[in-house]
């Protein structure tokens, strides 16, 4: 049997997630048997292949350009997105913003709080615009499964890769559904 | 603006003995007088009438006419519902927003002017339509808004007005047998006194009188229930807020049969044992108060109304409280919450108003027409009312036509007409469809121009909008689903979140931003409101939409966007403030909404390269 | 049936009633779990959360106000009411601001838990993230708007218990919110006490005492393993419980 190839990033996220799913420990060695990894910040491979891919998770909101785009990459080259923790279900920490505008965000780092020289509002097309809010990922493309938590017990992670192994509708059994 | 005097405000507080159960009375005063209620007037009156602050801030705060800033010496409130819409009022909205430089729901910068739009005033007939400081003005054009604004700019007082801008028309297009036979002031008071109370009731109940209103329960077996009740006291209301958007024959009848209604709320208290009754007259409706406080002296002056009436050992009286701008208040026992100084919420039931209604004692509530009706059974005869209509809904039915029709106004119909025949009557061509019973009735295309009015196929409280093929229906539902978004009185769960997330579906459809998930989404999101919903208000704030989606599905295929998934929101707008801080408009300032647009990868340079 | 008959039937169990009780105090005396946020056995039930929405002889109700009639026939536990009230729980989460992740109430919050108890994983909605005032004036006791549900048991508890009003209800709509009994509108300037029954009320992180949070750590909170249908009615935790 092929092993199913699967993606993740962190988009608005700390990649707590990610450490989470590196709490598999020992378990990690058997999943490997039946997984690879494909882009990954564990991986250091920095873009989707081309061909499909069968499984992203995606930690983190969306809360700006490069978000969006790696978001709608990951949508369509994978034939299942998870979204992956607080943060990629309700905007999480970084959704705290959402308060306020962004123009008293921007104004605050770059032009009037405490310590700046030279202010003003960053204008390199290198660097990705921020989007007036940060968005959960369901708001932004189509989402296949989720994994709630800040993060998500590692053996979340395990129930919901074993259970598409072995092509059963994942489910979460009452302590690994939690949504801190 | 007049400065707050406070032994002004003594004298509404004595005036209305100083009573919480008139708190609403008291603050409906007080807005006419000051143009809101500022924190201090607000804990003021909290003393005065010995009820916690927040209770006053709660009612401030819940009813459309009442606030807590002070408004200004010119109120304007420009009437939204979709016949207006269709009359140019949004085109009266720009000129009085431009000649008072003015914005809606702003203060004017001296802040004399406050400008804004409300739900239906029940002027569909002549709209489009506004009420200033409550006086209505009806069949704006551009020319009239400027004339109106140049009155305001230049401080004249209302009462300096042209008399004839304040002239409602009440259009009788066909009248039947209830409008025809008018009945002598206390004609069927005397009928009823001959008779006797239980044979009068026999009477009613054999006439098969079923609430005009809409829901169509039998009034002679609220009035047993009531009458049978245990109570301190019983009580009569007529319900008189007439809020369904399009309905307007209240507004009729309470014009020109106001005898007629309070001689039914007579009958009611002769019959179920009552001293005191209540109309609560919807705040759109406040210019008739002083006819209708006139009508009720005159009735006292003629033994109709107070004590010992007519000779007879019977003593009933009627006080006339205002709403304060709340459809939810049309529901009965969140009338019943108002009447008593409250927040209009629906109570739980039960039990019901018969029973435990005003300070919970046994009270019949009664639609304005149903009353007037009983006048008529009471003088007439069941004989003579179950002449006309159907075998389960006798009698007649006053129809509130308007929308795209030659002749809007009143039309009286047996029950069982068919929608083609008003329609035929009322000069409507091309019709599209047809709103009958208003946004929480049915909406119903030309195949059904067959169906009949009544209780057992299609029931309405009155209204009955037209729209010609010329309109588009989708922006029918959008101003319905924004309607009830914003009369959601917020008490349950599925009404209060359920009518903002079907308003942000209708939103997101006209707005080109939905796709075919959008619209399963809507049928399941509706269901969990329909079935979970305390009251009527979400019970049917779903209708348009589910109706439409039903009957009309292709206007929103048409406009969906995608098969599979689209963001709900413009994504490129989400990114507009940062370009405009970052003075930025390149390529990659800017987001496509769907995936195959612009700003959407699909080749392996990785995130943030572009085709 | 006779008259003597109190009985009613529960997801086709048959249970026993005193006269005069609703649906969710029979049930509760059965030991049977209708789940609920604005109901508490102490006070008065409003019946606005509409969570314990039951289906009565084919026919949608609320269980805290509907009183048992014999013979009744209810479904409680069932496919149909169990995905309406996720999606009334999903309106909950999206039309306030609640970030579990970081909340003092989490593990012990009765909103959180119902929403495990109903499957609920997502928000499925998009979030409102409406702007609310933060009450953070009273040296004991937190107001934090964003968590509130509007379920009035601190309005009933003050009321009813404490004798106060300190709390009542204003707005509309969506803009229905808590406001304060105090000239400036503020808890501080009230006469609440964090030594009020409506101090330890709150179903969710909106109204909270200061000084006591995490003190429970992650796996001994209330909900942390055992499901709410199988928990005690929360009892408040008091600092000398604390680890």
């Amino acid at each position: 049997m092929s092993k199913l190839r699967i993606a993740t990033c962190s988009l608005a996220g700390c990649f707590g997630c990610h450490m989470s799913f590196l709490d598999l420990d020992e378990q990690l060695a058997g999943l490997a048997e039946q997984i690879e990894l494909d882009r990954s910040p564990l991986t250091d491979i920095k873009h989707l292949a081309g061909d499909g891919i069968d499984i992203g998770l995606i930690e983190g909101g969306v809360c700006n350009a490069e978000n969006v785009h790696t978001l709608r990459e990951f949508r369509s080259r994978c034939r299942i997105l998870v979204a992956v923790g607080a943060c990629a279900l309700t905007g999480g920490v970084p959704a705290l913003r959402n308060g306020i505008p962004l123009a008293a965000c921007l104004g605050e780092a770059y032009l009037h709080g405490p310590g700046i020289e030279a202010a003003g509002v960053p204008d390199d097309p290198e660097l990705p615009l921020l989007l007036d809010r940060v968005y959960p990922l369901h708001e932004v493309v189509r989402i296949d499964h989720v994994l709630p938590g800040c993060p998500p017990p590692a053996a979340a992670f395990h129930a919901l890769l074993t259970a598409i192994i072995a092509g059963q509708p994942p489910a979460l059994e009452y302590a690994l559904r939690r949504f801190d | 603006m007049q400065a707050v005097d406070y032994r002004q405000i003594n004298r509404i507080l004595d005036e209305h003995r100083r009573d919480p159960l008139r708190l609403v009375q008291i603050l409906v005063r007080i807005q006419h007088d000051y143009g809101g209620c500022p924190p201090a007037v607000r804990d003021y009156i909290a003393k005065a009438v010995n009820v916690p602050q927040a209770q006053v801030h709660g009612v401030v705060e819940f009813y459309h006419f009442l606030s807590p800033e002070r408004l200004g010496d010119y109120r304007i409130y420009l009437s939204d519902n979709i016949t207006d819409r269709m009359l140019g009022n949004e085109r009266i909205m720009a000129v009085l927003q431009q000649d008072l430089q003015v914005r809606r729901g702003q203060p004017r910068a001296d802040g004399r002017v406050h400008l804004d739009y409300t739900s239906c005033t029940g002027l569909c007939d002549q709209g489009p339509a506004l009420l200033v400081n409550g006086r209505p003005i009806t069949r704006l054009t551009p020319a009239l808004a400027g004339e109106i604004a140049e009155r305001i700019n230049a401080a004249e007082p209302l009462d300096a007005w042209p008399a004839h801008w304040f002239q409602v028309e009440e259009s009788l297009r066909l009248a039947g047998p209830v409008l025809a036979a008018r009945s002598e002031p206390g004609r069927a008071l005397q009928a009823a006194f001959q008779q006797g109370p239980e044979r009068l009731l026999k009477e009613i109940d054999r006439s098969g009188l079923r609430g005009r209103g809409g829901a169509g329960f039998r009034t002679a077996l609220k009035w047993r229930v009531s009458r049978d009740a245990p109570g301190k006291a019983h009580y009569v209301v007529c319900n008189a807020d007439e809020g369904e958007p399009g309905t307007f024959k209240d507004r009729t009848l309470l014009t020109r049969f106001a005898d007629e209604v309070f001689e039914g709320m007579t009958l009611g208290a002769y019959v179920i044992g009552a001293e005191q009754g209540f109309l609560y007259l919807r705040a759109e409706y406040g210019w008739l108060y002083p006819h209708l406080v006139a009508v009720l002296a005159r009735r006292r002056a003629e033994h109709l109304l107070g004590h010992q009436i007519l000779g007879h050992d019977f003593n009933f009286d009627i006080d006339i409280h205002l709403g304060a701008g709340a459809y939810v208040a049309g529901e009965e026992s969140a009338l019943i919450e108002s009447l008593e100084g409250q927040r209009a919420v629906p109570r739980t039931r039960p039990p019901y108003t018969a029973t435990h209604g005003y300070l919970h004692q046994p009270t019949i509530c009664n639609n304005v027409e149903t009353f007037v009706k009983t006048t008529l059974i009471a003088r007439n005869g069941a004989d003579w009312f179950l002449a006309s209509g159907t075998r389960h809904s006798p009698g007649t039915k006053l129809l509130s036509v308007s929308g795209d029709v030659a002749r809007p106004g009143i039309y009286e119909y047996p029950f069982g007409v068919s929608v083609q025949t008003i329609l035929d009557a009322c000069g409507a061509t091309d019709t599209q469809a047809v709103q009958v019973g208003g946004p929480s009735g049915t909406c119903i295309t030309p195949l059904e121009f067959g169906r009949a009015i009544s209780f057992e196929d299609l029931s309405t409280g009155g209204s009955f909008m037209v729209f010609n093929r010329s309109r588009d229906m989708l922006a029918v539902v959008q101003n319905f689903t924004h309607f009830f978004a914003g009369e959601s009185c917020g008490f349950c769960t599925p009404c209060r979140v359920g009518t903002q997330l079907l308003r942000q579906s209708i939103d997101k459809i006209m707005a080109g931003h939905a796709s075919a998930r959008e619209l399963a989404d809507i049928a399941e999101t509706a269901s969990t409101i329909r079935s979970m919903s305390h009251c009527g208000l979400g019970q049917t704030c779903a209708n348009p939409l589910l109706d439409t989606l039903q009957r009309m599905r292709p206007l929103y295929e048409s406009r969906l966007t995608s098969l599979d998934f689209v963001p709900g929101f413009d994504l490129d707008g989400a990114l507009a403030p940062a370009r405009e801080l970052s003075r930025r408009d390149d390529a990659a300032a800017h987001l496509g909404q769907r995936c195959d647009e612009l700003g959407c990868i699909v080749n392996s340079e990785g995130a943030g390269a572009r085709r | 049936m006779n008259g003597n008959d109190f009985t009613f039937v529960l997801d086709g169990e048959n249970i026993r009633f005193e006269p005069g009780q609703t649906i969710m105090e029979a049930a509760t005396q059965a030991g049977i779990y209708i789940p609920h946020l604005c109901y508490h056995a102490d006070y008065r039930p409003r019946g606005s959360c509409k969570l314990c929405t039951v289906k009565i002889n084919g026919r949608f109700g609320s269980a805290c106000t509907m009183p048992v009639q014999p013979g009744m026939q209810i479904d409680n536990d069932t496919d149909e009411l169990t995905a309406m009230r996720r999606r009334l729980v999903q309106m909950l989460f999206v039309e306030g601001n609640h970030y579990c992740p970081h909340c003092e109430k989490s593990g012990n919050c009765q909103l959180q838990a119902v929403a495990y108890h109903v499957g609920m994983t997502d928000s499925h909605y998009p979030h409102f993230y409406p702007l609310r005032q933060l009450d953070a004036s009273h040296p004991d006791m937190l107001l934090d708007r964003d968590r509130c549900i509007a379920c009035e048991l601190c309005v009933r508890a003050s009321l009813e218990s404490d004798g106060k009003a300190v709390f009542g209800l204003a707005g509309r709509g969506s803009r229905t919110r808590v406001v304060v009994n105090s000239e400036s509108g503020l808890l501080g300037d009230s006469d609440f006490s964090a030594d009020d029954v409506a101090a330890r009320i709150c179903p969710t992180g909106a109204l909270i005492p200061k000084r006591e949070a995490y003190l429970r750590p992650i796996g001994a909170r209330q909900y942390d393993l055992r499901d709410i249908a199988h928990n005690a009615p929360p009892d408040p935790p008091s600092p000398e419980q604390m680890p």
